[in-house]
């Protein structure tokens, strides 16, 4: 579980974490929503220590991050999966040394047994056979497939994904979205999303935070979403006209 | 930012990354790959430049120097001095900061702008160790050696101008190589070598890893990377001839 309390973050003047509290629960998926410049990225930045907080506090089952000792600091490291927008492979490696990489990096396994859990991965996120491709070679739901195997190859608690869906086709992006949530929930670990895709707020919100000017505006589930009167929240959602016929259709099969 | 702030910041940066690889194989692996990157793939250039600037270097001196006064073991005497003090460490080194120096900072700002370095610092990896630390060694290492060749095929060039045209013969020529021979000329050379090998490595390196933005800020990026890497190697190389010859 991850707890965050009035957490504020600004660069300079501009100040764009404005006191956001926020409880994250293992085995689930939730999405952090908002507009671009709402301070997502931000935020999931400062979750996984790429930013330091400027107050507030951030505990990972407990542990405070503001308290962490070095050793502490490179252990919790280890616990952290992140899926990057871009996927941020590492383009000069093959698709296997990408995924061996934390594997050679921090543990003493035989190349064999490194090997075996790359396959492993590879296979649960349905990639098997492409271990010597370069990741300019994938496409890009690939290319998304293979960071999340990255991501999960030391058995993470905690996943990261930001906008993991952006690029991707429709039918790829759920495809994504529905890995992301059976790994959460196989593997019962704490997953948070960056997103403005509606649609995976539907297929995969079990707790959703709407972020507006760098502060928690709202918080709900993906059924609450489409119930809500917050002003923010249902410009947010019914921006586009598809979602607008949607609420037009529940509000009227309500009445 | 100002001049001050960048050159702090790039103290900072070298603190970061002269710490201790976090896994000594895959340091190896890196070190192998950036010796193979920034020396071995510079050779062809080294060696082409190298032959043909010491073919040049030797006519004009004979050229400019007719006279039948002035022996002919002159030139060759000449185009050694030349060599070693200046052509082979400064002009090789400043060859080396504009293709070397380029690739590392568009390398590295790819890395920035893609998102690769965030990668590596979330996986608990120190980032500018392990992308920096092998840069530095293998040109540390490397460049002497590909240096010393430059000198070797510049004043070979020279000899070969002067067989190929008849300005003088190459027995003159050899006799001036060998006149007043100074190793600590050598000495001076690889110092000042080790020094820009340095530079080459590490300001390309700042210019990379600090990048913001895009595609075009990793281009402008490389060009401020190798203005400031050769300026860098004039200075040095001005103070380093004052301390070390006078």
């Amino acid at each position: 579980m991850i707890e965050v309390k009035d957490l504020h973050k600004g660069f300079g003047n501009v100040k764009v974490l404005k006191g956001i509290s926020a409880t994250f629960n293992a085995g689930k998926t939730s999405l952090i929503i908002g507009q671009s410049g709402s301070g997502k990225t931000v935020f999931i930045k400062s979750l996984i220590g790429l930013h330091t907080q400027e107050s507030g506090t951030i505990s990972f089952d407990g542990r405070v991050n503001t308290k962490f000792t070095e050793n502490e600091k490179q252990q919790w490291r280890q616990e952290i999966g992140m899926v990057f927008q871009g996927s941020a492979l590492f383009d000069s490696q093959t698709v296997e040394d990408n995924v061996m990489f934390p594997l050679k990096m921090f543990t003493n396994q035989s190349n064999a047994q490194m090997l075996e859990r790359v396959n492993f991965v590879l296979n649960r996120v349905n990639l098997p056979n492409s271990n010597k491709k370069l990741p300019a070679e994938l496409s890009g739901g690939m290319q998304k497939r293979v960071a999340i195997a990255r991501a999960i190859v030391m058995n993470p608690k905690y996943l990261f994904c930001d906008e993991p869906n952006s690029g991707l086709d429709p039918q790829t992006a759920i495809v994504i979205d529905k890995l992301i949530q059976e790994i959460t929930e196989e593997y019962k670990i704490t997953t948070v999303i960056n997103t403005h895709d509606m649609n995976s707020v539907m297929e995969i919100g079990q707790k959703i935070i709407f972020l507006k000017d760098g502060k928690k505006a709202w918080e709900g589930t993906s059924e609450e979403i489409f119930k809500t009167d917050n002003e923010a929240v249902v410009d947010f959602v019914y921006s586009s006209n598809l979602f607008k016929k949607v609420r037009e259709a529940y509000l009227a099969e309500k009445k | 930012m100002n001049y001050l702030e960048h050159i702090g910041k790039y103290f900072m940066m070298l603190g970061r990354v002269f710490k201790k690889p976090q896994r000594f194989k895959i340091f190896y692996e890196a070190l192998l790959k950036e010796i193979e990157d920034l020396g071995l793939k510079s050779l062809g250039i080294i060696m082409f430049i190298s032959f043909f600037i010491g073919g040049v270097i030797a006519l004009q001196t004979a050229l400019n120097l007719d006279s039948p006064f002035i022996p002919d073991s002159l030139i060759g005497f000449a185009a050694k001095r030349s060599i070693i003090l200046e052509f082979a460490p400064t002009f090789c080194s400043i060859i080396l900061a504009g293709k070397v120096g380029s690739y590392i900072t568009s390398s590295i700002g790819t890395m920035r702008v893609t998102e690769q370095i965030d990668a590596l610092e979330v996986m608990g990896i120190n980032s500018l160790n392990h992308l920096v630390l092998p840069k530095i060694i293998a040109t540390v290492f490397f460049y002497p050696f590909l240096i010393s060749l430059g000198m070797f095929l510049g004043i070979f060039g020279g000899w070969v101008s002067g067989v190929l045209s008849g300005l003088f013969s190459g027995g003159d020529y050899i006799e001036g190589i060998q006149t007043d021979f100074n190793p600590f000329l050598l000495v001076y050379a690889i110092i000042k070598t080790l020094i820009f090998a340095f530079l080459i490595a590490t300001v390309p390196s700042y210019h990379g890893y600090y990048v913001k933005g895009g595609s075009i800020a990793v281009g402008k990026a490389s060009t401020q990377a190798v203005v400031w890497t050769t300026i860098l190697i004039v200075i040095a190389n001005y103070f380093l001839t004052q301390m070390l010859l006078t």
